[in-house]
């Protein structure tokens, strides 16, 4: 078993709505009970529909959101209660990507000053030795020197999200969180990222978690993979085993819901029912059995736990396909 | 002229637009045609006017964009010379569109029921509130609860509910064409999979063509007939979805598929080297042949014409001229 770098344990994260002063107070369990082992080299994905949680997930463990109970180790320091030069370190440690490359970087900076900030801030260097690690960090995420005096306007979808890869390599973290790194790209721009961020983490010898709605990358990316649906986790485990058997019921219909790009394929029409019920108010039970085909009495009152059924395979449901 | 689409059969259309920057010549002689209930897929990546093809069949094309040369044959009737006041008679009536971010096509202060009922009234010459039985049946068909959704704002559903009320404003008229530009891409894949197998459920029953515009070639894989391979506003290929999937011709073609990831996928995924060309001052000859990796001579100087290189397999290619049997190495 490799060595764990983020260790998670009973992660809770709810955000309170403002109905009235005298209803009950109700919140989003954004996330929800959610332990996690991430070994480190790994890549780590998380997997699930709009409003499941990942992002949120990733958030907390960055502590760019408070959780609401729950702990988080960073190689086996507890991160939640750190604070001043402690946090900071940590915070250098773990870095993001965000999704959408054309509102991450700042319009009116130069790409130089947008990767270089957080240098300023961590290390104790030279603004020449600052230029000169971005030149290097340019050359590695494939751009040259020159794009340092250029604005974020002058750069495409594909150079974008390169450059916000490289303001969050410049650090030299040891995890960094790509959320949905790809999904405002275009497929063949998206092969060149994947590919770049496959081969620097290789060289760096960094861990990501990879966060994406897209099955089909995952197969691509991953080593491991998580799948999350209304805060929780409903099955986790090594990649090979969860594509060849979903355990989960939900896992099962969200890969037959996959488009495969091969005509000759024909798929077995197996169609998810419904939506993607409110975090606020979670079904009872468990949280997917008002659209489970399997589900019977028992899911309606007892909640499953998140149990290991196989080898490095966790699934939350009383009946395990 | 013979014609090759019996429902619509667009030929060499140019639509340009005028920015600050120049002309943009976001179509430059585009050839495409449907048979009456085929699925056509369009593909291709952000840019490459699939969506200016689109508005242009609809005649939406709006200042500072115009319809410079070729010619829309729908239904037997040139749409590019049709008076605004005939052009409105079509839309709707024999051909309608949907398209990618639903919420944002409805209107957020009006009633569900109402919209709808709007777009039924106009055609058929009623009073909106004669027109809520019908509604209601459309709603019941494309899988929504009629009491609910009538009295609903559009904020009140979510996204695969408003992309349901969309279908069924564009079937509403029984339309011999449904154009649905990016219908799923803000959709999660559950719901996807839900609103695919609608529109297939629907274009059954009613016959009526669609029209796909996408970049997901899983989608174009399980849902069209038929695909055309769009590329820097030229038709570069197309084909039967199998057989474009199977062998595909144009470099272009085969560099995209090279590029889709799938589930059992764990190979190096190819990229195209360079990058999408600028319209307004696009290259020459053919547009694709600085990032070509068979590019010739002549590729630099002239336009590939698109040609038929096997029956029903159209191509835009040099690689591929004068030859009825392949290279294998395309």
């Amino acid at each position: 078993m490799p060595e764990t770098l983020i260790k998670i344990r009973g992660l809770k994260t709810y955000f309170p709505v403002k109905k009235s002063i005298f209803s009950k107070k109700l919140f989003v369990r954004a996330v929800d009970d959610v332990n996690m082992d991430i070994p480190t080299g790994s890549t780590f994905a998380v997997v699930g529909e709009s409003g499941s949680g990942k992002t949120t997930l990733a958030r907390t463990i960055l502590r760019l959101i408070e959780p609401t109970s729950g702990e988080i180790e960073f190689e086996g320091k507890d991160i939640l209660g750190l604070k001043g030069r402690d946090l900071l370190e940590v915070r250098r440690n773990m870095q993001i990507v965000f999704q959408d490359p054309y509102n991450s970087l700042h319009p009116r900076k130069l790409i130089k000053n947008i990767i270089g900030e957080g240098m300023k801030i961590h290390f104790k260097i030279t603004d020449v030795e600052i230029r000169d690690r971005i030149a290097a960090v340019l050359k590695e995420v494939g751009l040259i020197d020159d794009h340092m005096y250029r604005y974020a306007h002058e750069f495409s979808g594909g150079q974008r999200q390169r450059i916000a890869f490289a303001r969050a390599m410049v650090l030299k973290p040891k995890f960094i969180v790509l959320d949905e790194p790809t999904s405002a790209l275009d497929v063949s721009v998206q092969a060149m990222v994947l590919k770049m961020m496959k081969e620097i983490k290789v060289q760096e010898n960094l861990t990501y978690m990879f966060i994406t709605h897209n099955l089909s990358l995952v197969d691509y990316i991953a080593d491991r993979v998580a799948v999350m649906y209304v805060g929780e986790v409903v099955e986790m485990g090594d990649k090979n085993t969860i594509f060849k058997h979903p355990s989960h019921p939900y896992t099962d219909l969200l890969m037959a819901s996959n488009p495969v790009p091969d005509p000759k394929f024909v798929r077995e029409k197996r169609l998810l029912k419904g939506e993607i019920p409110s975090s606020i108010n979670p079904p009872s039970g468990c949280r997917f059995h008002n659209r489970c085909p399997f589900a019977d009495e028992r899911c309606a009152k007892e909640a499953p736990a998140l149990k290991e059924i196989g080898p490095d395979h966790h699934v939350r449901c009383h009946y395990p396909l | 002229m013979e014609l090759k689409g019996k429902l619509l059969d667009v030929s060499n259309l140019k639509v340009s637009f005028y920015t600050y920057r120049g002309v943009v010549q976001a179509l430059n002689g585009v050839d495409l045609w449907m048979d009456s209930g085929e699925r056509l897929g369009v593909v291709g990546e952000t840019g490459c006017g699939k969506s200016v093809t689109s508005l242009a069949v609809m005649r939406l094309i709006e200042q500072p964009g115009e319809i410079q040369e070729g010619k829309v044959i729908f239904n037997g009737t040139n749409l590019v010379e049709l008076t605004e006041e005939k052009m409105n008679r079509v839309r709707g009536a024999e051909m309608s569109m949907i398209f990618q971010e639903p919420r944002s096509s409805l209107n957020p202060v009006m009633k569900v029921g109402y919209q709808i009922g709007e777009s039924i009234a106009k055609s058929k010459k009623l009073k909106i509130k004669h027109t809520y039985p019908e509604v209601k049946e459309i709603l019941r068909l494309v899988g929504l609860d009629p009491e609910r959704v009538m009295n609903s704002y559009p904020h009140e559903l979510s996204g695969g509910m408003s992309q349901r009320v969309m279908i069924g404003m564009g079937l509403a008229s029984h339309p011999k064409l449904l154009i649905a530009d990016e219908p799923t891409s803000a959709l999660d894949v559950t719901i996807q999979a839900q609103i695919l197998e609608l529109l297939d459920e629907l274009a059954r029953k009613m016959g009526n063509a669609v029209m796909l515009i996408t970049h997901d070639m899983g989608v174009v894989a399980e849902f069209c007939d038929k695909v055309l391979v769009m590329y820097a506003g030229n038709s570069v290929e197309y084909a039967s979805t199998a057989r474009l999937f199977e062998k595909p011709l144009h470099p272009y073609t085969g560099g995209l598929l090279q590029a889709v990831p799938r589930v059992g996928r764990t190979d190096e995924l190819k990229a195209i080297k360079g990058t999408v060309p600028d319209l307004v001052n696009p290259p020459s000859g053919c547009r694709f042949h600085p990032r070509c990796p068979h590019s010739m001579d002549i590729c630099k100087v002239e336009r590939p014409p698109f040609v038929e290189i096997e029956p029903d397999h159209y191509v835009a290619c040099y690689l591929f001229e004068g030859k009825s049997e392949v290279r294998e190495d395309a």
